[in-house]
This record gives structure tokens, C-alpha cells and sequence, in this order.
């Protein structure tokens, strides 16, 4: 036998050990990320905000029950806050459209952002959805458009904008809410393009191949930190935010406050431009070389 | 936020070469089809185009300089479903023609200089990754810059799957494009072309001065498939065409091929054809303003404000100084 053969050998195993691991790693992160019992955007309000003022209502035709927003105050500040809601019991889950957003609950963000800017409020998000509500109604009611123009504002705020994680992150309806001078992620909060079913339904004609295709998305904090996609990732209590969801809003607590402080030194034209300036610098290419 | 696959659909003709129509069935001289801008001469059915026959149908004649060609596609996330994302790229690149799912430069549509965007559906169903997302950001800046107007031709299924969360963030990131546009006041218009799905379709192409689509394109953000599992709900058979968007106001219209180009140019001229009656403000704006142009412009405002505290003094020209103005409550 060749020894650099076996090498080779043990070379190939390590890897697809590592591989396996990394599947079960990160799917592990997908189903607790989902967990039921995970804290909701109300419950850290609770913990973190005093005096919270929910505020609802698009000013247009309705109140989206998926985002909910209002006035509190944050160590002695007072904030806008806006977040995604999911509920638990079914009857919630049902009521809260499980977090999927419609354009009403977008536009209700929008005027909450501009509340914001117009009382130099500083604007905490949490973001915690699987998407965007895929029904007819949102789509003709302009689902694409809200939530451009809710990226858009959120990009253009003078003041202090904090995203935090929460639990998933699904797509375009998640970022809507995540366009932030810092967004913070949760260890097991995931944030994708596509949910893994989805992917794995296009890419591997077979949604069963989910796992597969988390693992590929590579939707963890700690996967997303090196790529520049999120800013921090807030660690949580052993077993999960749900085990102890205290302890898990103490940590959110803190990192929130730090990444305020910090914000709260910058003049606000420079703020925007900085968040501006933080996002075209996000993605990957080559080819710089073969141009002068 | 749906990513679509490319799904063939133009109909394999006899083998005589015929081009058949998808929509109609009659056949035609692929030659004809293609002189009519690849519309059905008899049916007006809009085929599918890609990025190079577009900007030859948009730009005039050699008027098209491509920027940013140099820019690669790189795997960050070593993506492999049932083939490693690089190879899926270098099998888009044989099959369309074009090295990313757009190209950009600079051109004139009728005498109009502008920078002119165009997506490639053949190329990975137009999907936007890093490079597509750079390069619209690189093209946003260089209009913005050189006060040219931006025209963006869309079609695309949403975000590309295989770049995870970063093609998420060219979402955000080409939404933060239409924001420095917009802050230098640079006319863009977009263009939606079948498909425009997805990710593009959330972010910086309904975020443009004026959007248009082409007849029977097919445009939404969560497709027909999603809907109807997620919430089994029954869909209007002309579910996301550009003529029920039209109707439901997202749309300000839907321009045949035939008349894009002479649209797009004539929506350019009009606004950039503003600004006459606030020269003055705009001179004693923080960047160019001078000393005098600043003295001027805060008497104008003085002048304004007076006007509204002596409702029967000379009236002022511009400034939405309404009759019957309350006065300011005492201080």
C-alpha cells in the first residue's frame, strides 16, 4: 500500500465528514431558528423597550398584523421601533399572517421611518420572517413596490438604524426591514435568499433536498459574518434564544447599546452615506486586475 | 422572493428552420421575426431577446460602448447543487453570448446620450448575483455623475440562488443605486421585459422615475406556483401580465417594441427639459452658490415671506404662494 494513497484517502473522508457535519450544523440552525417557542420581535420589546407606544396602521387601508411598530423607550432614548411578528399558538400565528408581511405592513413601516426621521427618533428593527406574503392580493395591492420603497427609506434615514435577527430571515421580505447602519444576527437566526425548500425545489427538482440546500446557502450568522452580510452575531444561551429567553434578550440588549453608542458619534448626513456606503460594498467579483 | 429557472418555451419548429410563434403557432422566416424586432409578424407576440439584440434595437447605431465587461463572476460560497455553480456560469456564457446576466455601457437612443443597462434572461434566467448588482451600481454612479440618464432593460427571474444571502443584499444594494440617481436628479426609466420576477422586481426597477413593460410580460414578485402552495389561493388567468399591472397602477405603460426606442427617448428629453423657473435656487445651492447667488435666493425668501404676512402686497412669481395663506402664529 502507498502511504501518500492513504493519505489522499483520509484526506477525502476528513472532508466529507467535515461536509456532513456542516449539513447537520446548519440545518440544526434552520430548525431553531423556526422553533415555536423562539422569542418573538413583542417579547423583546418587552424586555427591551419601556413605555412601548404600538402604534398601527398603514394611514392608507389597513393594519398589517405581521409588522408591528410603535414608540419606546431605549436606555433613556426614545426609539421608533418596527419588527416582524410571528406569534406562537396557531390563533396568533393565523392573526399575524406567521410574519409574512403584506405591502399595508411595509407601508406601515414606512411612515413609522419617517416618524422616525421627522422627530429624530433613532429606528430599532427586528426582523423575523419567512418572506413576504406570496397571495394575489399582496402582489396586485404592489408587494414588489413596497418593499423597494421600504429599502429605499430605510436607506435614506438620517438617524441611527439597528436590524437585529431574530429568528428566519426569509428574502426580500426580511431585508425590507434590515437595511441598517448595523445589522445584527442572532447565533441561530438564519438569513437567506430563499427559504431551503425553495431552493432545493428549483436546484434539486426536490424539495426533500432541503437540508442539502441550506447547507449550501450557508444562511448561519456565523457563515454570514466573514461575507460582510451582517455586522455582529449576538450569541444566545445554550440550547437556543427559547431555553432562555431572558438571557437572550440581555445579549440582544447589549449589543443594540453598543451599536448605538457607536452610531450616535456620527453626524447624520454622514450615517446615511456611511449605510449607503456599507451595502455597495456587499458581493463578491473578480476581474478588477484586467483593467487599468 | 422567487428565482425561476429558464424554462424553454419557444416552440421547435419543423425542421425547415421555421421560426414558430409560442403564442399563435404560425410559422414564420426566423430572418422576418428578426427584422420585426423578434415580435410574431402575425400575432404580435413579444419574444424573448437577449442583451446584445436589445441594445442593437435601443442604441443608435454604434453609439453602444460596453463598461464593465471586465468584472467576473466568482463561486464565495463554493455553491454545488447538482452541478458547481462555476460550471453552471461557464455553461450560461456558451449558451447566451454575454459573460454576466447583464451588460452595461454608454450610448445615444435617438441623439439621447444616456447609460443603458440590459439584462440577459438566457444568462442563468437573468439572475442577479454580485457582478449584476456591481455593475448596475458602477453604471447608477457613472449617470449620476456625468448627469446622464439612466435607462435599466429587466428581465429576470429574481436573485441567483447559487451567491446566497449576497444575492440578496444586490437587492439593497442596487435600491442604495437608485438613491444616489436620484440625489443628483438623473432621469431613470426601466424597462420590464419577460420575465421580470423577484428580487429586480423589489428592488431598483420599481424604484425608477418611470417604468414600462412590453406587451404580455409576465412581472410579479412571488410567482403563480408559490402562491397557490403557500395559500392555495385561485389565480386570475392573466395573473402579473403587464396589461392587468397596467390597469392595477403599477405601471405608467406598455410600450410595443416597435415604439420602445422613440418612448424611452422622448420620456428622457422630458425630464431632463425642467428646472427653468428654479434657476435661481439652484445656483444658490450649497454647490455652486456664491456670495451673491445666496444674497439673491435669501431675498427671495424674504420676499415670499412677506407676501404671506401682507396678503394684499405685489404678488410673487412661483413659490405655491396660495391666496388666503394663514398668517404665522404669533411667536
Amino acid at each position: 500500500m502507498n502511504l501518500s494513497e492513504e493519505a489522499e484517502r483520509l484526506q477525502e473522508l476528513l472532508k466529507s465528514r467535515r461536509h456532513e457535519r456542516r449539513r447537520h450544523d446548519t440545518w440544526l440552525t434552520v430548525q431553531i431558528a423556526r422553533n415555536k417557542d423562539r422569542p418573538r420581535t413583542s417579547e423583546y420589546i418587552g424586555y427591551l423597550i419601556e413605555g412601548f407606544e404600538e402604534l398601527k396602521g398603514d394611514r392608507l387601508r389597513a393594519d398589517d398584523r405581521a409588522v408591528i411598530g410603535g414608540l419606546g423607550w431605549f436606555d433613556g432614548r426614545a426609539v421608533v421601533v418596527v419588527g416582524h411578528q410571528k406569534g406562537r399558538t396557531l390563533d396568533e400565528q393565523t392573526r399575524h399572517s406567521f410574519g409574512m408581511a403584506k405591502p399595508e405592513g411595509y407601508r406601515k413601516a414606512q411612515r413609522l421611518f419617517a416618524l422616525a426621521e421627522r422627530h429624530r427618533l433613532a429606528v430599532l428593527t427586528f426582523v423575523d420572517t419567512p418572506g413576504a406574503y406570496p397571495g394575489v392580493a399582496a402582489e396586485e395591492g404592489g408587494q414588489a413596490r413596497a418593499i423597494a420603497d421600504t429599502m429605499l427609506a430605510m436607506a435614506r434615514l438620517s438617524v441611527p438604524v439597528i436590524a437585529t435577527l431574530i429568528g428566519e430571515g426569509g428574502s426580500g421580505g426580511a431585508l425590507a426591514l434590515a437595511v441598517a447602519d448595523r445589522v445584527l444576527m442572532q447565533e441561530n437566526a438564519t438569513y437567506s435568499v430563499i427559504s431551503p425548500e425553495g431552493c432545493a425545489a428549483i436546484l434539486w427538482r426536490d424539495a426533500e433536498f432541503a437540508p442539502q440546500a441550506a447547507e449550501a446557502l450557508r444562511p448561519t450568522a456565523s457563515q454570514l459574518l466573514p461575507l460582510g452580510v451582517i455586522d455582529r452575531v449576538i450569541e444566545e444561551p445554550r440550547g437556543g434564544a427559547h431555553v432562555n429567553p431572558e438571557g437572550a434578550a440581555r445579549r440582544v440588549h447589549e449589543a443594540i447599546g453598543e451599536a448605538l453608542t457607536e452610531l450616535e458619534q456620527l453626524p447624520p448626513r454622514e450615517r446615511r452615506l456611511l449605510r449607503r456606503e456599507r451595502f455597495r460594498r456587499l458581493g463578491v467579483w473578480g476581474g478588477e486586475g484586467l483593467l487599468p | 422572493m422567487t428565482v425561476t429557472v429558464e424554462i424553454a418555451r419557444r416552440g421547435n419548429g419543423p425542421q425547415g428552420r421555421r421560426w414558430v410563434c409560442p403564442s399563435c403557432h404560425a410559422d414564420h422566416d426566423p430572418a422576418a421575426v428578426k427584422t420585426n424586432l423578434s415580435v410574431c409578424p402575425a400575432c404580435g407576440y413579444h419574444d424573448r431577446i437577449g442583451a446584445r439584440e436589445r441594445i442593437a434595437q435601443l442604441a443608435d447605431g454604434a453609439t453602444f460602448v460596453e463598461y464593465w465587461g471586465h468584472l467576473r463572476t466568482l463561486d464565495p460560497l463554493e455553491f454545488v447543487d447538482l452541478e458547481p455553480y462555476p460550471e453552471r456560469v461557464r455553461e450560461a456564457q456558451a449558451a447566451s453570448g454575454v459573460g454576466e446576466a447583464i451588460v452595461a455601457g454608454t450610448a445615444t437612443i435617438d441623439d439621447v446620450p444616456c447609460v443603458l443597462a440590459v439584462m440577459d434572461f438566457g444568462f442563468m434566467g437573468g439572475s442577479m448575483g454580485s457582478v449584476v448588482g456591481e455593475k448596475l451600481w458602477r453604471a447608477a454612479a457613472a449617470a449620476a455623475d456625468g448627469g446622464r440618464p439612466f435607462v435599466a432593460v429587466a428581465s429576470s427571474g429574481g436573485a441567483r440562488m447559487q451567491e446566497g444571502a449576497l444575492s440578496l443584499m444586490q437587492m439593497a444594494k442596487t435600491t442604495c443605486a437608485v438613491d444616489l440617481l436620484n440625489d443628483a436628479r438623473v432621469p431613470f426609466v426601466a424597462v420590464m421585459a419577460d420575465p421580470c420576477t423577484g428580487g429586480v422586481v423589489a428592488s431598483f426597477v420599481s424604484l425608477a422615475d418611470i417604468c414600462v413593460a412590453e406587451p404580455g410580460a409576465l412581472l410579479y414578485f412571488s410567482g403563480p406556483r408559490v402562491i397557490s402552495q403557500t395559500t392555495r389561493e385561485q389565480l386570475p388567468a392573466d395573473f402579473g401580465t403587464a396589461e392587468r399591472n397596467l390597469a392595477l397602477g403599477h405601471l405608467d405603460a406598455v410600450v410595443p417594441r416597435a415604439e420602445l426606442k422613440t418612448t424611452l427617448a422622448s420620456y428622457l428629453r422630458l425630464l431632463k427639459g425642467g428646472g427653468q423657473h428654479d434657476r435661481l435656487e439652484r445656483r444658490a445651492g450649497s454647490r455652486f452658490g456664491g456670495g451673491r447667488t445666496r444674497r439673491l435666493a435669501r431675498a427671495a425668501s424674504a420676499r415670499v415671506a412677506a407676501a404671506f404676512k401682507n396678503p394684499g402686497s405685489e404678488p410673487v412669481g412661483g413659490g405655491g404662494a396660495a391666496s388666503g395663506a394663514p398668517e404665522e402664529p404669533p411667536a
